[in-house]
């Protein structure tokens, strides 16, 4: 908790000390606005990946405990398999339910690609089944065994096929915001980096005095860490403030469950952005410091 | 105080400035510092406040060599010698009595106003408190820059050719707060061509003057 201390203590600041560093105006303001673009985007990217996260879950979660039992047979013969089949789940472990879908339920998804008002009843369209699994789940070999026997035209999809590059899709997505995130924060370490080297440049003559009547390295560094801290702080609330109300005012979920219209925060999950101010903040402190020292280094 | 023992400065391999320099300031004494013009003078007062490190031999500062103090004991010793740069050296955004409470801000020590009013009235610049160095005349800089360089009531003093830029009476009073800091016990060392200005301070004291030339230091005559 020393370090924390010492964090705050640095942040207070001491007025007479940051009078040391000349004021700087335009390069001070578009800091700030780097800052504020930074933790923008790292709202972003947070949201993002929280979404990607929560899609990966709820798709690997409902896929999994879902199955597709899907019926193509002769007309004649439809009715007695689609009767067979209920009747080999009925007694299948592992069944929580399974019902037949209806005609209705097969246009609407059947919508999207052939459009309204299709006449389904005339198409020489599948019967399917769908069934929900238990936590135990359905022994997938043993129900395609049997429906091979019961019902020849029954062919068993449990969603593997589709589910795992979904999934994976998913997960890869909240890698990527991960990625971005850590981008962010090492786009916002060189901003800073370069930012506080430009003005140590500057002020090489300010720093040179300022050795040579007595003050020590920790005293000058902390005067720049402080004003390149406070700005990329600063900066960073606008930021953040400004992509929390954007992703506010993003669209909400809706029936279709839309992956675009998911993104943003959930619960919890508000609070994330939160942590970001301190985060660049701290990334800030240190970029700052490493510049600072790195350039005190070279006077005598 | 500050010692130097056979000690060598050169500012690259064909260029040595000066060598087998020895000398010992000891504590309250006042020596002057002479020699042509870029005999290296300000190199010397360099290498005592430890801006350059010499090239051979040793410099001890307050009783330890300078190759084992760290930056933070160097900038410890540093509060503790008083220099007057041949330019000043103020940081022009801040105003006059900004600048010369300056190494007590960096030191975090405390200083009362009443001490800066009474150090702004020994030096003459009251009014000038409030003014930034860049509106300052070359003599009110030269004081300004010695109130600085005792703001913190340092051990020793330096001051590289104070009077430079001034005209004689204003020599004449630099010299003499300079003499003043010395009876209050202060070593001090200045560095300056100015003979006239060495000879004008043998009515106030006697200070030790050492000369060099061909990058050697040398006892020019007796002590004034």
């Amino acid at each position: 908790m020393k370090w924390l201390a010492g964090l705050v203590v640095l942040m207070r600041g001491d007025a007479q000390a940051d009078r040391i560093v000349p004021p700087t105006g335009f390069t001070a303001r578009l800091t700030v606005f780097a800052a504020a673009c930074m933790a923008f985007l790292a709202v972003f990217a947070l949201a993002l990946s929280m979404a990607s996260g929560r899609v990966a879950a709820n798709w690997s979660e409902a896929l999994a405990r879902s199955a597709t039992i899907r019926i193509a047979a002769p007309k004649t013969q439809l009715d007695a398999q689609t009767a067979a089949v209920m009747e080999v789940l009925r007694t299948t472990p592992g069944v929580a339910e399974a019902r037949v879908l209806t005609l209705q339920e097969q246009a609407d998804l059947l919508e999207p690609w052939l459009g309204p008002g299709l006449p389904i009843e005339s198409l020489p369209v599948p019967r399917l089944i769908e069934l929900i699994e238990t936590a135990q789940g359905v022994s997938t070999d043993g129900l395609r065994l049997r429906l091979a026997a019961e019902a020849p035209g029954a062919v068993l999809d449990d969603h593997t096929r589709w589910r795992r590059p979904l999934v994976k899709a998913a997960d890869r997505l909240r890698l990527l915001g991960w990625a971005s995130i850590l981008l962010i924060a090492g786009a916002t370490a060189a901003m800073i980096t370069l930012a506080a080297n430009a003005a140590l440049a500057a002020n090489a003559q300010v720093i040179e005095v300022l050795r040579l009547i007595g003050a020590r390295d920790s005293y000058i560094a902390g005067a720049f860490m402080r004003r390149f801290t406070r700005r990329a702080g600063l900066g960073s609330i606008l930021g953040t403030g400004a992509g929390v109300l954007g992703i506010a005012f993003l669209p909400t979920e809706t029936a279709a469950e839309s992956f675009l219209t998911g993104i943003g925060f959930q619960g919890a999950g508000w609070a994330a952005p939160v942590l970001i101010p301190p985060l660049t903040t701290i990334v800030a402190l240190l970029a700052t410091r490493a510049a600072a020292f790195r350039c005190l280094r070279g006077l005598s | 105080m500050i010692e130097l023992d056979n000690v060598a400065y050169s500012y690259g391999p064909d260029a040595a400035l000066l060598s087998d320099l020895s000398l010992k300031l000891a504590p309250g004494s006042f020596h002057f510092l002479t020699g042509p013009s870029g005999a290296g003078k300000t190199t010397f007062l360099k290498l005592c406040y430890l801006e350059l490190r010499p090239t051979k031999g040793r410099v001890s500062v307050f009783g330890q060599g300078e190759g084992d103090m760290s930056r933070d004991q160097v900038a410890a010793a540093r509060q503790r010698i008083g220099v007057v740069h041949q330019d000043c050296r103020f940081l022009d955004h801040m105003s006059l009595e900004e600048n010369i409470a300056l190494p007590l801000t960096v030191s975090n020590r405390k200083g009362g106003a009443r001490d800066l009013g009474d150090l702004l009235a020994w030096v003459g610049l009251t009014n000038q408190a409030k003014q930034l160095p860049p509106e300052l005349s070359g003599g009110e800089r030269q004081r300004a820059a010695l109130a600085r360089a005792v703001m913190t009531s340092p051990d020793v003093l330096m001051a590289d050719e104070p009077t430079g830029n001034v005209d004689w009476d204003m020599s004449l009073r630099l010299l003499s707060l300079l003499v003043e800091l010395n009876r209050m016990g202060k070593t001090v060392l200045v560095a300056t061509h100015d003979m006239a200005l060495i000879r004008a301070s043998r009515q106030y004291l006697t200070a030790r003057v050492l000369r060099i030339q061909g990058g050697r230091l040398t006892l020019a005559g007796a002590d004034l």
